[in-house]
């Protein structure tokens, strides 16, 4: 029976790994589990990221699973019926070895992770006015409310939240290939603005105002998703993302607003932001 | 529990007629045994419920939409057996409550704590014996509330089990209740703390140090600690919460904040706020729920191995340093909530060198398997499979640590499957293993062996099935109604069906438990004193013990883990026995000449 037992433990990393690169490499029934393809620079910094932590525990795993199961098979008592267990208490150069060397890979861990993290959240996209390099303006702000998206385009003077904003809801199209900044706050509850493609996710919290940023390689759509529980609702909130030209942004931005501003024209001019 | 009157101890009960006796022994208990007994009994009651959540929960998810079986005609009869969207957000948020509050942190401190604590360390009771019987009372308003929040509108808290505000805030009446719930379920683990640490403090038997108590006793002397500065601010906490509900404050309402019809009073409250000091509580409140379970899988490995722990003192020493940096990781759950990005980056450093001491615990627990003689019983086979699922619950906690990485994971099943690695792999599994090692000082029966292996390699297999892939669901949003509304996730519904259908399965085969536990108390085998040839202060007593526990006065005369010492014969050498056979104390006198008597009759066989 004990090596039934090993057996089973050997299983635990082996199923693990092989189900591991099932899904790296995208086959069978893992096709489309893990991270869908990304579109961006910092994207491609986090994918490398996860993929090097995994494939680091997959050895780990490897290791202290095999370890187990060889522990199983060599030393069941009734494989050794004569001979006593060892007498060790503990062994003090095997316990600085097997805190000493997890203790640098962290650290090193630690230290290479903060070059995705400082692009993805810390350093914001500039722009230079007059000679100066000032934090690039938000070209859209995202309202999230229960359980929808608003956007509201800055206008003709490009900023957001002044009477010429273009309003559009659950739609949102952007130019690929250029540095984008969303501005996030909420109408309600705390809501979370996810583009798993674009590998951005902030939760947009009431009473705060968050942003955003990303510059997108490829056209294409993609999908906004909420991740924060917002109520019942909360499958219902999800958004599309077209990732067009500039061109082709321009003359959509165009036509939203010409379809958009005579209403709020008539309506005496009143902001429409809150 | 006919012995009321075991040595010099109480005789308190013995007063009165048959009714108030049988109140006062097994109803309104100070027994520290009755009273582990009574949590153990209501945790796997509420296990049973909460399992049934979780099921509802998969369920949804591998068919949504679709009618729920036996269930769903009763509970949504208008819309012809299907769960509603407010109904799915309550079974996700019930099923973490329920386990979380009701099962795994009761069972480890309310269950083993109490039953485990006094017999380890060689005393008859608890410090408080009172305020440990108020400890497990105090647990029943808790459950009165949430019963009743079940029948209110809504049918349950639906908020998550974070309850993050403005939405619990504004949330209808049920969250007023799992708010008062969570309260009492505080104040009961507050006064399970003040007893554990004094009792482990004051009321060791003679000879026993610190440092020759057993990890179980590390491992609940700790989690005592840890839930007596963690507590009070949950407790604030929840009070603020309550307070924004009910009598219109706004500690973590900004201002000018209306959700659907409803308008806030007041504002100038802080959102994240809550988020600090919930994670505060609950980030510390997830080394409770396995700090002791880590314990007592020490023991059993130790025991099972018939070998000493492998480095008693890194051990001691780590799960110390979890504990000290418990606090100071709490961020890691608020990487995207907008706190301020170089916070994060601080977190992350605290929260990788946690994995530090978890690793060396592993790498201990393995040290000790090394040279070893395995004796694989079901109790050793659920402590061998703790450690190998915690690994994987250790390892992709590495990964989420990363913030980078956490932008992509966070809030996706990605980390659904590494808490219920920890959680269910690690904790349940160290539990099962428990009830299996100390069922027969518990109840004096033995349980089955082959029902015991029958159900841990089912559990084993079934719960790998149910949660392994969820590692792959990283682009499937978590608490969501119906995920399949994204085009993304749409591929991954077989995998979602197969993982109900092992989650379903494991769920059966938890009737092999049952059936095991209560027949052995009736068909089982009676239990000797010391079935497993263990050290420790507890297998010296009977089987039950008696109220007072120990029918001589325990000495102690070393650490609990000296397995096969070289110079004797027998593989153990339990902490009260004496090197000589110094004129001790009569009834370890009589227990010696009872081993030799064995040993001499084994040496030379009558004819």
């Amino acid at each position: 029976m004990g090596r039934v037992w090993s057996i089973l433990f050997f299983l635990v990393p082996l199923a693990a790994i092989v189900t591991f690169l099932l899904a790296m490499f995208g086959v069978g029934p893992l096709k489309s589990a893990w991270l869908p393809e990304s579109l961006t620079a910092t994207g491609d910094l986090i994918d490398r990221l996860f993929n090097g932590i995994h494939l680091l525990a997959a050895v780990i795993l490897l290791g202290t699973g095999l370890t187990i199961g060889f522990a199983i098979w060599k030393f069941d008592h009734r494989r050794n019926p004569n001979e006593k267990a060892l007498y060790i208490h503990h062994n003090t150069k095997l316990e600085v070895v097997w805190s000493v060397i997890p203790a640098i890979i962290l650290i090193v861990l630690a230290i290479v992770q903060m070059e995705a993290w400082e692009q993805n959240k810390m350093d914001r996209p500039t722009v230079s006015m007059g000679g100066v390099e000032v934090p690039a303006p938000p070209i859209v702000m995202v309202k999230a409310k229960r359980f929808g998206w608003e956007f509201y385009y800055a206008g003709k003077d490009g900023r957001v939240e002044t009477a010429d904003d273009v309003y559009v809801e659950n739609l949102l199209v952007l130019p690929a290939n250029e540095d984008i900044v969303l501005q996030l706050e909420s109408r309600d509850v705390i809501h979370s603005f996810f583009v798993p493609e674009l590998r951005i996710k902030q939760d947009i919290v009431p009473g705060m105002t968050q942003f955003s940023w990303f510059n997108s390689r490829k056209i294409c759509d993609v999908e906004i998703i909420c991740t924060e529980l917002c109520g019942w609702g909360h499958y219902k909130m999800k958004g599309l993302l077209r990732l067009v030209s500039r061109q082709e942004f321009d003359q959509w931005l165009e036509e939203q607003s010409a379809e958009y501003l005579p209403e709020l024209k008539s309506a005496d001019s009143e902001p429409i932001t809150p | 529990m006919a012995e009321v009157t075991v040595g010099q101890h109480r005789v308190e009960s013995v007063e009165g007629n048959s009714l108030t006796r049988l109140l006062t022994t097994y109803v309104f208990a100070t027994d520290h045994k009755i009273i582990g007994l009574q949590f153990l009994f209501s945790s796997l009651i509420w296990f049973f419920v909460g399992g049934l959540l979780a099921l509802a929960v998969r369920w949804q998810l591998a068919w949504p939409w679709s009618d729920m079986p036996i269930f769903g005609s009763a509970l949504f009869a208008d819309s012809g057996g299907q769960i509603s969207p407010e109904f799915y957000t309550m079974l996700f948020t019930m099923h973490a409550t329920i386990m979380i509050f009701f099962v795994v942190i009761p069972v480890l401190a309310g269950a083993f704590g109490n039953y485990l604590i006094p017999l380890m360390i060689g005393a008859d009771d608890m410090a408080f014996p009172k305020l440990n019987m108020l400890s497990y009372w105090f647990m029943w308003p808790a459950f009165g509330c949430i019963i009743l929040s079940f029948f209110m509108p809504g049918y349950g808290a639906s908020s998550g089990w974070t309850s993050y505000p403005p939405l619990s805030v504004f949330a209808g009446d049920p969250q007023t209740m799992w708010i008062l719930a969570m309260l009492f379920v505080g104040v009961s683990s507050m006064m399970g703390s003040i007893n554990y640490l004094t009792t482990i403090i004051q009321m060791r038997a003679p000879g026993m140090s610190m440092f020759r108590l057993p990890m179980t006793i590390w491992g609940m002397f700790i989690t005592a600690i840890m839930q007596a500065f963690a507590l009070p601010v949950l407790t604030a906490a929840l009070l603020m919460q309550l307070s924004d509900r009910l009598i219109g404050t706004g500690f973590f309402l900004p201002e000018n904040i209306a959700v659907d019809n409803a308008v806030a009073t007041s504002g100038g409250g802080q959102v994240l706020l809550w988020q600090h000091l919930f994670w505060f509580y609950s980030h510390p409140a997830v080394y409770i729920m396995i700090l002791p379970a880590m314990g007592m899988v020490s023991d059993m490995i130790a025991c099972n191995s018939r070998k000493p722990l492998f480095g008693y003192r890194p051990m001691v020493y780590s799960i110390t340093a979890i504990a000290g940096m418990g606090f100071i990781v709490w961020g890691h759950h608020m990487f995207v909530s907008g706190m301020n990005h170089v916070l994060a980056m601080s977190f992350m450093v605290s929260t990788m060198l946690i994995a530090l001491p978890s690793g060396i615990k592993v790498f201990n627990w393995i040290g000790t398997l090394w040279g070893g003689r395995l004796h694989l019983n079901t109790a050793m086979l659920f402590s061998i499979g703790f450690v190998s699922m915690f690994v994987i619950g250790g390892l992709s906690g590495i990964v989420m640590s990363a913030p980078p990485v956490d932008i992509v994971i966070h809030d996706t099943y990605y980390i659904v499957a590494h808490l219920h690695y920890v959680l269910f792999g690690s904790s349940v599994l160290g539990v099962f293993g428990a009830i299996y090692f100390w069922y027969p000082k518990m109840f004096g029966k033995m349980m089955n062996e082959t029902m015991g292996k029958f159900h841990f390699v089912l559990t084993f297999i079934f719960l790998n099935g149910t949660f392994f892939p969820m590692h792959f669901l990283s682009r499937m949003p978590r608490r969501v109604a119906d995920p399949y509304v994204y085009e993304g996730v749409r591929d991954l519904l077989p995998l979602n069906q197969f993982m109900t259908v092992c989650a379903m399965s494991m769920g059966a085969v938890q009737i092999i438990f049952i059936a095991n536990f209560f027949g052995s108390m009736i068909f089982g085998k009676k239990a000797s004193r010391n079935p497993w040839n263990s050290n420790t202060l507890e297998w010296a007593a009977p089987s039950p013990p008696g109220h007072g526990n120990f029918d001589f006065q325990p000495k102690v005369f070393r650490g609990p883990y000296e397995y096969s010492h070289p110079d004797r014969e027998s593989d153990f050498f339990p902490q009260t026995e004496p090197r000589e056979n110094r004129p001790g104390h009569p009834g370890i006198k009589k227990r010696i000449e009872e081993t030799e008597k064995v040993t001499l009759e084994a040496q030379n066989p009558s004819p």
